[in-house]
């Protein structure tokens, strides 16, 4: 059972993708686990055979405990067990970075009875990104089968599941950031970013394009802060057992408003090295399943550090609380057109009000404020983006 | 004449916000506010509009979507041939 936050310590076994004899790969779905957050589709992180399921679903079972064996390409079943998807969100004993407390959006199953769904469907739904649990089953038992899932193709999917429990997920959200404002000494900078050249570059780049291949202002603003990151190593990675593991990669983390309430802020793997268009379908798309309840474990526990915009609520700033055990968070507030001094005259600029809460522990105001510079000097020479 | 481009509007919102009661919605209210809609969500409704009603709707004519009165004329607008 892999650790899918800093502060789970169980997790309930839903439903197997994978049966014994059936052969995984490094990153295939293999199973969906029900955390008090919410359910959480896990990944496998190696290559081989599940030769053996340990846990039976409806069973709640500690974290660390092997849920299966899988065996290398053409080797008889090894003794230890191979845990599945152990490797990111880590067995406790590995001081790997575990999750910021965040809750999942709403679950992937109902709960009780879990819905049966053919291999089939569930592979052609989830190509086409279609939410199983609101899906008739025609085939035996009510099971969903790839005709169901087909004739549902034109109905986009839920946006969110009924059965989320809004005040379990208040608690997590409260629970971390109690641990954060008690654990963290946060340092707060702010600047204000003239956005003109930035909304010019998307103007341009967006002129003549479908609006299924438009780049929003966001994606850009995700862009920039990993590709400043790169300079800024104190900002991205974990505080654990007392000190400070810079990240290599840059995972930034997009908190994600849910309907009705609660967020999450899954992480966008290998920001830095996505183009903008790449990125732009990677934040569609994570949005859409933050939505829908289709995370990832490793999505949920790999954040390297988390950006959030409150510009769509009209707010012209937004300072975060950091998400343990990250140490930073970077907010934007809402673009806006103002007053600005160029050259010694007064124009009329869209500008941005851009915010850095980190942690004192591991860095100082001069490198944050190093840091805040660069997103704004990337900013003015967006086609380097 | 325009029931069609209403009742598409309708469907798709209610696509992104399932709880959206747009049959009860003020029509001339702001659309972003009264469905809570984001800019995700409202880039979205544009490409679901542009793929349901084949209308081309420029980056530059968002702000016209702004309220379903709006956004039902522009997009009739939009629609007659030349």
């Amino acid at each position: 059972m892999p650790s899918l936050g800093a502060d789970m310590e169980a997790g309930t076994l839903v439903e197997w993708l994978k049966k014994p004899g059936d052969a995984v790969h490094r990153g295939d779905i293999i199973a969906v686990v029900e955390t008090q957050k919410g359910a959480i589709e896990i990944e496998v992180f190696e290559t081989g055979v599940v030769s053996e399921i340990l846990v039976q679903p409806g069973t709640k079972v500690p974290v660390g405990q092997p849920l299966a064996q899988i065996s290398a390409p053409g080797e008889a079943v090894k003794p230890p067990p191979a845990a599945v998807a152990p490797a990111r969100p880590a067995i406790p004993e590995k001081p790997r970075a575990p999750a910021p407390p965040l809750p999942l959006s709403a679950p992937t199953v109902a709960g009780e009875a879990r819905r049966r769904v053919s291999p089939a469907a569930r592979k052609l739904a989830a190509e086409r990104g279609i939410d199983l649990a609101g899906l008739k089953g025609s085939g035996p038992g009510g099971a969903v089968i790839s005709n169901d899932v087909a004739a549902a193709t034109r109905k986009p999917p839920a946006a969110r599941k009924p059965g989320l429990d809004l005040a379990e997920m208040r608690k997590a959200i409260g629970a971390a950031m109690a641990r954060s404002k008690r654990e963290i000494p946060h340092y707060y900078l702010g600047t204000t970013i003239d956005l003109s050249r930035a909304l010019a570059f998307l103007e341009r780049t967006n002129a003549g394009r479908t609006p299924d291949r438009r780049i929003m202002i966001g994606a850009v603003l995700i862009k920039t802060v990993a590709l400043a990151l790169r300079r800024a190593p104190t900002f991205n990675g974990f505080f654990q057992n007392g000190s400070f593991a810079p990240s290599k990669a840059i995972h930034v983390g997009v908190a994600v408003a849910l309907r009705g309430g609660g967020l999450v802020a899954p992480a966008i793997h290998d920001t830095d090295s996505l183009s903008l268009d790449d990125l732009m379908a990677a934040t569609r798309d994570l949005v859409e399943r933050s939505r829908s309840g289709r995370l990832r474990g490793s999505e949920m526990t790999d954040p390297t550090i988390t950006l959030t915009s409150l510009g769509e609520r009209g707010v012209d700033s937004v300072v975060g609380v950091i998400f343990p055990p990250q140490v930073a968070i970077v907010g934007f507030g809402r673009p806006a057109l103002r007053p600005w001094v160029v050259e010694g005259r007064v124009e009329p600029r869209q500008v941005l009000q851009a915010s850095l809460a980190a942690d004192h522990r591991v860095s100082d105001g001069h490198a944050g404020a190093l840091f805040l510079a660069d997103i704004d000097r990337m900013l003015q020479e967006p086609d380097k983006l | 004449m325009n029931d069609d481009i209403r009742k598409t509007l309708a469907e798709e919102i209610v696509n992104i916000a399932p709880e959206a009661d747009v049959a009860g919605a003020d029509p001339d209210a702001d659309l972003r506010e009264s469905f809570d809609l984001d800019s995700m969500d409202f880039l979205n409704l544009i490409i679901a509009l542009h793929k349901r009603l084949g209308i081309d709707i420029p980056e530059a004519d968002y702000a016209r979507i702004s309220s379903l009165n709006a956004a039902v004329t522009y997009l009739a607008q939009r629609r007659k041939p030349g």
